[in-house]
């Protein structure tokens, strides 16, 4: 659908949309709504989403599922993920629904749930916090989620409880007809509060249109551990916009890893807001890209409190006709001071068609601080390929060992072993260009 | 076990070994010497297959095999060995991985079954003993970090891991102090069997008090001008180049 389309869509269907949600997610739609009238597919920074063309990416005619009907099928029965030793709680949204597992053994206080069933469980916490860091006025696509958007992922961990268990959100896009997903996710820790999600893309459906736009809002309290990884294996017809919002209060420590094995059009939008004072965040990612692939990190770290640190690191690996961008923001406010924000991205294009945009951005805006950046765009070591095969090491073994070893620095920020071991097996896998799924479970097997 | 005839040999077009012939016979070792720009780490590349050179001319036979037509991993395989005069850092690749792939790569060419992990293990700590390798270098990444000396180690430590036919010793003396150039020696010397075979290249007589050759050859302007026995070594380091250059004139 084109821009109008979608403005006489909402209209139409406003209504229903309304109906099948709850007060809370209605409280901004007409705001949303004319956010995204104004903005349509594009942002208000021009060069926001220069290399991915939106409006052809929604251009397709999707179906909504305005009446937020159940899957037809029960996740937690047709599938279930054995990645060994991920042990986690595990919880589906099939396309835009949240699916009930009905059973829970959760700790006490902590509640995961759908955002519909959360307006009813715990309606003074969802108020408080969902829609607070989307700044909608500045991004067709946010706008756009906050005007459909009906539900999502809940999660709520209060005060100094510590989960150790890792949770595990599995996103499943499934169609026989082109389906725009447009789910919307808020993750609450309490001050203390420990926890770690991991968030899993997929697909079932290789030949059809599937598009998503999803925000993960999270907010994290003083003294906080978090962990969020993301892990993308869809199929090429699938196209993902994914915005992370992730807020963080005085002395608390996140990690987020974004890893892209398998995809068609991925587009994350991950913003930091380091906004109490000596709050810590590692934000890596990692793409390899083969074939058609495209995907493109536009990322964004703001330090707004004094002695805040930022480490990012985002890699790719890129062979055939795919594609990468990397846009890396740093932003540190006036008063920031004693700011340590250290920013890389590195990039390998094996074929000549491999193509490879980054652009480091920082702006600082007082002089106590450490930055650095550095962005490099290469082929393999010709030296080290040498020496290996000089070894009795065969060329294409030499490669893979290479290209193992450019990953490693990314996979090391993974602080769950079992997570970790499986993503270094799928990368290895992937890179010998032998199934790139994760194979933990029946939708990749 | 190596025969070299008329080999000529270029990079970019320019023509670096100009008719070498060298016949060497296991149990044997060899020292190549000669000026800098002579040619002898260019041999030492052509030997291994390095795919910047380009030989124009010229036949080298490795125990009855063509190695020009082998790939630089089959050579490899097949017992050749070159210990770098600038070991290669690969960062993110530990030493461990790196040698069992080599190692199992190799048994694998051979038509052998791979080394059970106990088994390389064991062979690791038993050839890192030998050398006199420090267990902190084999728990890193390739050369990642590693000084001169232990880079030099290093390599001895991966020919006595790979037990080659002939090893190829490329400078393995330059930025070694005295110590580390007794063990490296040490090394090489306990490596050698009546099986296998060695050339040693170097600037310096030195290194040739420690692993003592059968013959020496001096390479200049791209070919072996002269051979002898080690007492050539040390006209040699006596007289300096000049007085080959001058030879070579009056000849």
């Amino acid at each position: 659908m084109k821009n109008n389309q979608f403005l006489s869509f909402f209209e139409e269907y406003k209504s229903q949309i309304e109906k099948n949600s709850n007060a809370i997610l209605n409280s901004f739609r007409d705001e949303a709504f004319r956010a995204f009238s104004r903005l349509g597919f594009s942002s208000k920074d021009a060069d926001y989403y220069r290399f991915i063309d939106l409006p052809t990416l929604f251009n397709a005619d999707y179906g909504v599922n305005v009446n937020c009907l159940q899957p037809t099928f029960n996740p937690y029965q047709k599938f279930h993920c054995d990645v060994p030793g991920i042990n986690s709680w595990l919880y589906y949204v099939v396309n835009d629904i949240f699916v009930d597992p009905l059973t829970s053994d959760l700790p006490e206080g902590v509640i995961i749930c759908g955002l519909k069933q959360a307006a009813e469980r715990c309606p003074e916490l969802l108020k408080q916090y969902y829609g607070k860091s989307v700044k909608m006025e500045n991004d067709g696509v946010l706008a756009f989620n906050m005007s459909f958007a009906q539900d999502g992922f809940f999660m709520y961990i209060p005060e100094g409880v510590v989960v150790e268990k890792p949770i595990q959100l599995v996103n499943i896009l499934t169609g026989n007809r082109p389906l725009l997903a447009t789910t919307h996710n808020v993750i609450i820790l309490e001050k203390g509060a420990k926890a770690n999600l991991v968030v899993c893309d997929h697909s079932l459906d290789k030949h059809v249109d599937l598009l998503a736009n999803r925000i993960t809002e999270v907010f994290v309290a003083e003294g906080v551990e978090y962990d969020h990884y993301k892990v993308e294996s869809t199929t090429p017809s699938t196209k993902n916009i994914s915005t992370l919002l992730m807020n963080q209060a005085e002395k608390s420590s996140v990690v987020t890893n974004i890893i892209t094995l398998h995809n068609g059009i991925t587009r994350n939008n991950i913003e930091v807001n380091l906004c109490g004072e000596d709050a810590k965040t590692t934000l890596s990612g990692m793409f390899i890209g083969g074939e058609n692939q495209y995907s493109d990190n536009a990322t964004s770290i703001s330090h707004y409190a004094p002695r805040c640190t930022s480490k990012e690191l985002f890699k790719y690996i890129l062979e055939d006709n795919s594609k990468g961008n990397f846009l890396g923001r740093i932003h540190v406010a006036e008063g920031a001071l004693k700011t340590e924000a250290y920013q890389t991205n590195r990039n390998i294009c094996l074929t000549k068609n491999a193509r490879m945009y980054t652009k480091p951005q920082l702006e600082i805006y007082n002089d106590d601080v450490k930055c650095s950046h550095g962005a490099t765009v290469g082929q393999l070591d010709d030296n080290a390929m040498f020496y290996m095969r000089s070894r009795g090491i065969p060329e294409k073994e030499a490669r893979l060992l290479l290209m193992s070893a450019f990953a490693t620095d990314v996979l090391d920020n993974i602080r769950i072993e079992s997570l970790k071991d499986r993503i270094r097996l799928l990368v290895d896998k992937r890179l010998r260009g032998n199934g790139s799924h994760c194979e933990g479970c029946v939708i990749c097997k | 076990m190596l025969e070299i005839r008329d080999l000529h040999a270029e990079i970019n077009g320019k023509e670096i070994l100009k008719g070498v012939n060298l016949t060497i016979n296991k149990g044997e070792v060899h020292a190549l010497m000669g000026p800098n720009g002579a040619g002898k780490s260019t041999l030492s590349s052509v030997l291994t297959g390095h795919p910047a050179y380009k030989v124009t001319k010229g036949t080298i036979f490795f125990n009855g095999k063509d190695l020009l037509q082998l790939t630089p991993e089959e050579r490899a395989s097949e017992g050749v060995f070159l210990s770098f005069q600038y070991p290669v850092e690969i960062p993110g690749v530990s030493m461990v991985n790196f040698m069992r792939t080599a190692i199992n790569e190799q048994r694998k060419y051979r038509g052998e079954v791979p080394l059970s992990a106990s088994d390389f293990l064991r062979l690791m700590r038993e050839k890192k003993e030998f050398v006199e390798m420090d267990s902190k270098l084999t728990n890193r990444s390739v050369n990642e970090g590693f000084s001169g000396g232990e880079k030099k180690r290093n390599e001895i430590f991966q020919m006595a891991m790979l037990e080659p036919k002939l090893s190829i010793l490329d400078e393995t003396d330059s930025g070694l102090d005295i110590d580390a150039l007794r063990i490296v020696a040490s090394g090489v010397n306990k490596l050698k069997t009546k099986e296998n075979a060695s050339i040693v290249i170097t600037h310096y007589q030195r290194l040739l008090d420690y692993i003592v050759p059968d013959y020496v050859h001096i390479l200049f302007n791209g070919k072996i001008v002269k051979t002898g026995t080690k007492e050539l070594a040390l006209e040699l380091e006596e007289k300096g180049y000049d007085w080959i250059k001058k030879e070579l004139v009056i000849e």
